[in-house]
């Protein structure tokens, strides 16, 4: 029996509110970059959801997902770069220690 | 694959070799070379400029129908490197301080790869390309904004504007896999011929405009702004709020044109709601700030929403005026942020009460930022006003009396804030105002250019009718 595909969108939509979820609470660095990181991966299952099961005569989806994956590596490296560079600085990552600016 | 269509991209194909060259020479250019980087820079991206100006064959579509180079993109390219152009000349002071001077080569190549980016957002037609160039254009923004590492504003602005560009490209790329499974491609010509109206359509049109809308710093949206604008470095902010925000209107003014144009009804309400919110809330947020980078952040919020404008009328004069606009935004920007960047340089000050008696002291930099403020603020001889006008004109020639009314109307309380500026800076007196300031030649240069700039692009009719004659071939 085959899954429907609905299946695959709602699992895709809980993944992705997820990340926005831990995106708004989480307070840790790291933790907020992985949840940017299920939000995206989310993305992708969308992507190749529909792909497989509406348009399956062409790659466009499959391809999107393959940059999409390639793209949020780089947003990483970049994330963690800066991460490190403010652990280095002020020996701490929670973000809500960086609120120097106000009014 | 015929790899002789990439000769197409010759603006993209030629901003890649200034790339290289630039990379090389700050790489294996003996140290004492190293003083002529800057003035390299900016002669290269002159001349680069006039090379798409005048040399680039346009008309075509590429890579089956990805790329396209017509008039529009051309223009909007021009007009994008110009301001580059004048970040440039007035980032070389910034630059020679000690704690960037060593990763001077790394600005330039940086800040060009997100022009590249920009290039490819702008003349992609379509989403796979479209998102490529918005990410190119975007990740080394970060960077940049993380320029000066050991300044803890910097970094913390780094890590806001990064968090939010990545949840702003995960919601859009929601919006865009929604696009993909309602209309069956990405190709911008195929979803038009196919759009059906579906609520998956329109679910991925509003996270398309909402993923858009933070890079544009919209109302909704706008969080990030103030604090980036705050803690980036001076000529880095002025990069982002006229360059990647021209770029970021123009990209989106072409999905909507082309891709949703059957989905018009639904799209013009959705911006309509937005524009309204963000020319209100962008200038009454701008009274209260005593910070300048934060007022200008402000300021160039309210201003994004009158360029909103431009897209709403989705028609050859909103394009024309939408690129009129973003011209004169750039130069009147830049100018005040030259201004304010002299200023933070060489006594540290950035609050608007510090500006008090900069006349008495100060009086040519005083006059430069009045102009920019005049301009900004839409007083008749200056560009700003034109701009404006034009905005408007497409705007009502439409039919959106109600909202141009709005926006009229705020522009009144635009100019409170914009003349408080002047106001400090003319007619209060100060008992410690700021000494009197000696800028290079470098500094001059962008100053005298701007202000030529903010005086004569308005006033010179035939840029808007050349604009407008090469923009309404492509409607």
């Amino acid at each position: 029996m085959e899954i429907p595909f609905i299946y695959y969108l709602v699992i895709s939509a809980v993944m992705f509110f997820a990340g926005v979820y831990g995106f708004i609470a989480r307070k840790n660095m790291l933790a907020i970059l992985i949840s940017l990181e299920l939000m995206l991966n989310a993305v992708d299952i969308n992507f190749v959801v529909f792909n497989r099961y509406l348009y399956p005569h062409a790659l466009e989806g499959f391809f999107f997902t393959l940059f999409a994956i390639g793209v949020a590596a780089a947003e990483t490296a970049i994330a963690i770069a800066i991460i490190i560079n403010i652990y280095r600085n002020i020996k701490n990552i929670q973000a809500d220690k960086l609120n120097e600016m106000k009014n | 694959m015929n790899y002789s269509e990439f000769l197409g991209m010759g603006a993209e194909l030629s901003l890649v070799v200034l790339i290289i060259l630039l990379f090389l020479y700050d790489t294996f250019a003996p140290s004492k070379c190293g003083k002529y980087l800057p003035a390299t820079a900016i002669i290269l991206l002159t001349l680069q400029t006039l090379f798409i100006c005048f040399g680039e064959n346009t008309g075509k579509m590429l890579f089956g129908g990805m790329y396209i180079s017509v008039g529009m993109t051309v223009v909007a390219k021009v007009v994008l490197n110009i301001g580059t152009i004048l970040v440039f000349i007035q980032s070389v002071p910034w630059l020679k301080e000690d704690d960037v001077k060593i990763r001077r080569g790394e600005y330039y190549i940086l800040s060009l790869i997100t022009l590249l980016g920009m290039y490819i957002m702008m003349s992609s037609q379509n989403f796979l390309l479209f998102f490529l160039g918005l990410e190119t254009a975007s990740l080394p923004m970060t960077v940049l904004v993380a320029f000066e590492k050991y300044r803890k504003n910097s970094y913390e602005a780094a890590t806001k504007y990064l968090f939010y560009a990545i949840f702003s490209s995960a919601l859009m790329l929601l919006g865009l896999s929604y696009i993909y499974g309602a209309g069956g491609t990405l190709y911008y010509d195929m979803l038009c011929l196919t759009m059906q109206i579906s609520p998956m359509m329109i679910v991925g049109l509003v996270l398309f405009i909402a993923g858009m809308g933070f890079k544009l710093s919209l109302v909704p949206f706008h969080l990030w702004t103030a604090d980036v604008y705050q803690g980036a470095p001076t000529t880095v902010t002025a990069y982002l709020s006229v360059i990647s925000k021209g770029a970021a209107a123009f990209a989106l003014m072409v999905a909507l044109v082309t891709v949703f144009y059957p989905l018009q009804e639904i799209w013009s309400w959705t911006l309509y709601a937005i524009i309204i919110l963000t020319i209100t809330i962008g200038n009454l947020f701008a009274i209260r700030q005593q910070n300048i980078k934060r007022f200008l952040a402000f300021s160039s919020i309210s201003q994004a929403g009158y360029i909103m404008l431009g897209i709403m009328s989705a028609n050859a004069y909103g394009a024309t005026s939408l690129l009129y606009y973003i011209l004169i935004y750039i130069f009147s920007n830049i100018a005040a942020f030259t201004v304010a960047g002299v200023i933070e340089r060489k006594s540290g000050k950035l609050c608007i009460d510090d500006y008090n008696g900069l006349y008495k002291t100060n009086p040519k930099l005083s006059v430069v930022m009045m102009l920019a403020m005049f301009s900004l603020g839409g007083i008749p001889p200056f560009a700003g006003f034109f701009s404006k006008f034009f905005i408007f004109y497409a705007a009502v020639g439409e039919g959106y009396y109600v909202l141009v009314l709005i926006a009229l109307l705020n522009t009144i309380i635009s100019l409170y804030y914009y003349l408080l500026v002047v106001k400090a800076m003319f007619l209060k007196d100060n008992d410690n105002p700021i000494a009197p300031i000696r800028s290079d030649n470098y500094t001059r240069t962008a100053l005298v250019l701007t202000v030529a700039g903010v005086i004569l692009i308005g006033l010179v009719s035939a840029i808007y009718d050349s604009i407008f004659d090469v923009v309404s071939l492509a409607f």
